[in-house]
């Protein structure tokens, strides 16, 4: 059997609302499916499973609250057959869930039920003879207090250090310019991705900025997947992923961005888009801010923020001349890195924006 | 098309956009994206509902002559016709 749990949509989430099942009992799932829809405190997520296989039984209904690591769903794997005989207990899917809750072993219960099926009320008898911790307070859906919760943690454990460094823009601006110029306006770029893709292609050289920290101990990312801070209309921000963008060309690289800031704020993206960021970008530069100094997401250990681009004199060759500048900063997990990798990260992401071409 | 249907359309663009604009909150002859939160992305997004709704192709080197909602619906006028 497969036990589909509702997984933690990023570090603030602690509890879900399944809103729909994409699927039913008998339905084959496929790797990547979307097979339910979940409301957390942020938004309405379609959540995909990753394991092939045949749907057993649906154990929570729509309309259910239940926490993190919950199981929605039990599946078959692929070959699995179905099981017969009386080995099997038949336990009622809210006793299952409620016993789940409880922390009480429903399969060990005495059934009352029909065919000595093990019922709820079997399960809230039980229930009330373990000793019960306290009920957990119940916590308001609210975005402002998860992005809260979730800051407070990392300004609480991850020991934050934070370089700065100023980027000249000319070469990428001029190249940008000329992309532009002949293309139709739903080909265009913008500014903002050139920063995201030499991020992501830095960070190939610099595995210890690019993944969780958990449990003590880093884990480097599978892959670079980079969370982009998307403000919402009605406040409040998400940061999803764009999958593998050191690999996307350009182009390729808008589409999906564009695609993901819509989707952020038609609240329909992807469990795997809110769960697999390995850092996170964040550019502050249209609200006319210089720099940010921004707080890590955790588990993650680094967050790279960009600041507007203006024009400012710089020296070149001894030569003072206009220039356009961004600030870059990063902000890092000192568990994880020093300042001088740090420091060498921000120069790459430098001199990957001098050749605009090659991104 | 007269200027009338034209400012309508391009405010109901804008609430593709920003659901939250509110069209009599709006001053015609003051910048747009100082009056409504517009990134860069809500404004290409913006651009290209205006290059579909009308017609018109919009370079980037006239995106600087697009301040107000009265230079955009000029530019459609003379642009669009």
């Amino acid at each position: 059997m497969i036990e589909f749990t509702l997984p933690a949509l990023g570090a603030d989430m602690e509890q879900g609302k399944l809103l729909e099942w994409k699927v039913k009992p008998g339905d084959a799932v496929a790797r990547g499916q979307v097979v339910a829809v979940v409301d957390t405190s942020k938004a309405a997520v379609d959540v995909e499973i990753w394991q092939a296989g045949t749907v057993a039984e649906l154990l929570v209904q729509p309309g259910e609250t239940v926490p993190v690591g919950t199981v929605l769903a039990r599946l078959r794997a692929p070959g699995e057959k179905v099981p017969e005989g009386p080995a099997r207990r038949r336990i009622s899917p809210a006793a299952r869930q409620r016993a789940a809750a409880l922390g009480v072993d429903a399969e060990s219960l005495p059934g009352s039920g029909p065919e000595g099926a093990v019922t709820l009320a079997d399960v809230e008898r039980a229930g009330a003879e373990k000793p019960s911790p306290a009920p957990a307070p119940e916590r308001m859906p609210d975005m402002r207090q998860a992005i809260g919760a979730a800051m407070s943690r990392s300004k609480r454990e991850i020991p934050h250090y934070y370089l700065s460094e100023p980027i000249p823009m000319g070469r990428a601006q001029s190249w940008l310019d000329a992309f532009n110029a002949g293309r139709a306006l739903p080909e265009r770029l913008l500014m903002a991705v050139l920063p995201i893709k030499a991020v992501a292609l830095a960070l190939k050289r610099f595995p210890e900025l690019n993944g969780f920290y958990r449990n003590g101990t880093f884990e480097a990312g599978s892959g670079i997947h980079v969370g982009v801070a998307i403000a919402l209309r009605q406040g409040g921000l998400v940061a999803p992923a764009l999958h593998d963008a050191a690999d996307k060309p350009l182009p390729a690289l808008m589409q999906a961005l564009s695609d993901l800031v819509q989707r952020a704020r038609s609240a329909s993206l992807r469990s795997s888009e809110l769960s697999d960021p390995t850092v996170t970008v964040t550019n502050l530069g249209e609200q006319g801010v210089e720099s940010v100094f921004g707080v890590i997401y955790p588990p993650q250990v680094a967050l790279v923020g960009f600041g507007r681009v203006s024009p400012q004199p710089w020296v070149e060759q001894g030569v003072v001349m206009p220039m356009p500048v961004m600030r870059a900063t990063l902000s890092a997990d000192h568990r994880v890195s020093d300042g001088h990798r740090g420091a060498l990260f921000l120069a790459e992401v430098r001199e990957r924006l001098q050749h605009p071409e090659t991104l | 098309m007269n200027d009338d249907s034209r400012y309508a359309q391009v405010i109901s663009l804008l609430q593709e956009i920003a659901p939250e604009v509110e069209p009599e909150e709006l001053v015609r002859d003051q910048p747009l994206r100082r009056q409504v939160d517009l990134d860069s992305m809500d404004w290409l997004n913006f651009l290209i509902g205006l290059h579909r709704a009308f017609g018109v192709d919009i370079p980037e080197s006239d995106y600087g002559r697009l301040v107000t909602l009265d230079d955009v619906v000029g530019y459609l006028r003379r642009k669009a016709g």
